[in-house]
């Protein structure tokens, strides 16, 4: 049972990534996508061919699978990013089908249907981090997700941050007031790719095995799921989304019901909880993050309080 | 030369000629007045000049330079900003946040901003500490700091308009377009907002209005350009346009009659 419930945080870590990603691109840009599946394949794609074809490690293939999914994210992102709402949801889940069946047909590449298997281990300064010793690969995820969900926050509460919310509430306006749009959507875009790629990274590495199956369409609902539950535009509550989302999805094996329940079942539970979230909170369950200027506001204090004791 | 100059600037919506041929100038320092009936072009005018739109042909030129279809958000860097007619706020965002958008690209160099964004922790606090200092001065311009931390979007319809304002002067423009910035408000809130117009000329922004409200602009304008159907149709000092036949034709049609109903 315990073993099972470290499972579920281990998935809580992979998802969280694509949550983070998907937050910025969602949540902060205000753009509807679909397609974490598909960067999340080229990550898993990416760690898996260089390591078993190549003999690279996983730390080398980390950077490539980040870097080749934010290139993605800007190719497909130029002549997207102008499409709006379901539009753009389209065109980007055609983006994830089209991966899905590039990697499903292109044998000699990624051996079609039947994936790629024996994927070496990830070794950290000689010590073996086995996914069967499930502590320790947990521990690597948390390490790395702290790391990600730092500079994801310290981007958002920079002036980009606030730049990509101002293209959310209002793209024209804050076109007129000198910020490139397509610039930052292009931007955000690809960070929230490379960072759904490095997920992709960790899934080859804990399933040690790659095979279409894993990249299809439900992973992208169940990404967006994790930022609509958690709350759009706040870091920590799309990483409690995603617990909440992988707890529920294997809630069945959990409790030793998985023979009764079907695994489908997770897939009501899921239109279920978006149709009442909507009704009931559509902010979510902890809601936007407000900006914080407490520091900026503090400082302006001070600096007025001098500016009258000088008069004075 | 003058600050700004459109020459024979046309825009086209298929069939209909939405801008046609139109020379507008605006002269350094001044207020200048764009008036006309409803539809007769001048939100488009503005939208052509801030890069909002393309003109079909014809040319703009900003201080001696052609801006003819430079995008919107290189027009702000080189120094027009401008509000729109249905106001346009972030609407979610603090109202102080509003305003630090408008100084989004004062901030920071201008290389590697994501990556130095990113990685240096300290220099996004100096930078946002400046930024919001920066950015108080204008809502301090317009009273409003004390609704600093407000929702934009719960501000009352005069403050919104304000709002705006300064978000556009935050930019640091040296010209600023204002698309019916009386609209909606009562006689009260007119009469304020033209001594702000007159503080926003003083602080040495050239100021251009959109505005139906003629007490305003025969009161404040030291130029006005009236605007039918897309072409200018006149232009000069208020008390030249009051006489104008060719602007009291298009205001009030052809029939004499009219001017005997005066009393």
């Amino acid at each position: 049972m315990l073993n099972f419930f470290i499972l579920i945080l281990i998935y809580t870590c992979i998802y969280a990534f694509m949550s983070l990603g998907q937050n910025l691109i969602t949540g902060y840009s205000g753009m509807l996508s679909l397609c974490a599946a598909g960067f999340f394949a080229i990550g898993s794609y990416t760690t898996a061919i260089l390591t078993t074809s190549f003999g690279w490690s996983f730390w080398a293939t980390l950077p490539i699978a980040a870097l080749l999914s934010a290139l993605m994210g800007v190719l497909i992102g130029l002549p997207t990013l102008r499409l709006k709402g379901d539009y753009l949801a389209i065109a980007t889940l055609g983006f994830a089908e089209i991966v899905r069946n590039i990697i499903n047909n292109w044998d000699a590449l990624t051996n079609g249907p039947m994936g790629i298997q024996r994927i070496p281990m990830i070794t950290i300064f000689g010590i073996k981090i086995s996914p069967y010793q499930k502590y320790g690969f947990l521990l690597m995820e948390i390490i790395m997700l702290l790391i990600c969900w730092f500079l994801f926050e310290r981007l958002a509460s920079s002036r980009m941050g606030r730049a990509l919310e101002a293209i959310r509430e209002d793209e024209i306006a804050a076109n007129s007031m000198g910020i490139n749009v397509t610039k930052y959507k292009v931007v955000s875009f690809a960070l929230g790719a490379a960072v759904t790629g490095i997920a992709g990274c960790l899934q080859a590495e804990f399933t040690l095995s790659v095979s279409p199956g894993s990249y299809v369409f439900m992973v992208s609902i169940m990404v967006l799921c994790t930022v609509v539950l958690g709350g759009m535009g706040n870091f920590v509550a799309v990483i409690l989304g995603a617990f909440i989302i992988q707890f529920i999805s294997y809630l069945p094996q959990l409790i030793g019901l998985s023979n009764i329940i079907p695994a489908q079942a997770k897939q009501i539970i899921f239109g279920l909880i978006l149709v009442i979230m909507m009704i009931y909170r559509p902010q979510g369950i902890l809601g936007r993050k407000e900006r914080n200027n407490k520091k900026a506001e503090k400082n302006w204090l001070l600096n007025k309080k001098e500016a009258i004791n000088e008069h004075a | 030369m003058s600050m700004l100059e459109t020459q024979a600037l046309t825009r086209e919506f298929g069939g209909v000629i939405a801008v046609n041929k139109v020379d507008f100038f605006v002269e350094k320092n001044m207020i200048t007045g764009l008036i006309g009936p409803n539809g007769a072009g001048k939100t488009t005018l503005f939208n052509n000049i801030t890069g909002l739109d393309t003109p079909t042909s014809g040319k703009v030129f900003f201080e001696g330079k052609e801006i003819t279809g430079t995008p919107a958000d290189r027009v702000c860097r080189l120094g027009i900003a401008r509000t729109f007619q249905n106001i346009r706020l972030f609407k979610e965002l603090s109202v102080i946040d509003n305003v630090m958008v408008g100084r989004h690209f004062h901030a920071g160099n201008s290389h590697n901003r994501t990556i130095q964004a990113i990685l240096s922790y300290l220099n996004v606090e100096k930078e946002e500490k400046k930024t919001y200092l920066d950015a108080m001065k204008w809502l301090e311009f317009f009273g409003l700091e004390n609704l600093r931390n407000e929702k934009a979007k719960n501000l009352p319809y005069g403050y919104q308009r304000e709002l705006e304002i300064a978000r556009a002067l935050a930019t640091e423009p040296r010209l600023l377009f204002l698309d019916e910035p009386a609209a909606g408000m009562n006689p009260q809130e007119t009469e304020d907002l033209m001594k702000t117009i007159r503080r926003i000329r003083d602080i040495g922004v050239t100021v251009v209005l959109i505005e139906h409200d003629m007490k305003l602009v025969m009161n404040i304008c030291d130029n006005i350009t009236v605007l039918n159907y897309g072409q200018k149709i006149a232009q000069g000092t208020a008390m030249e346009i009051q006489s104008n036949p060719a602007v009291i034709e298009a205001y009030l049609g052809k029939d004499e009659d009219e001017e005997d109903d005066e009393e």
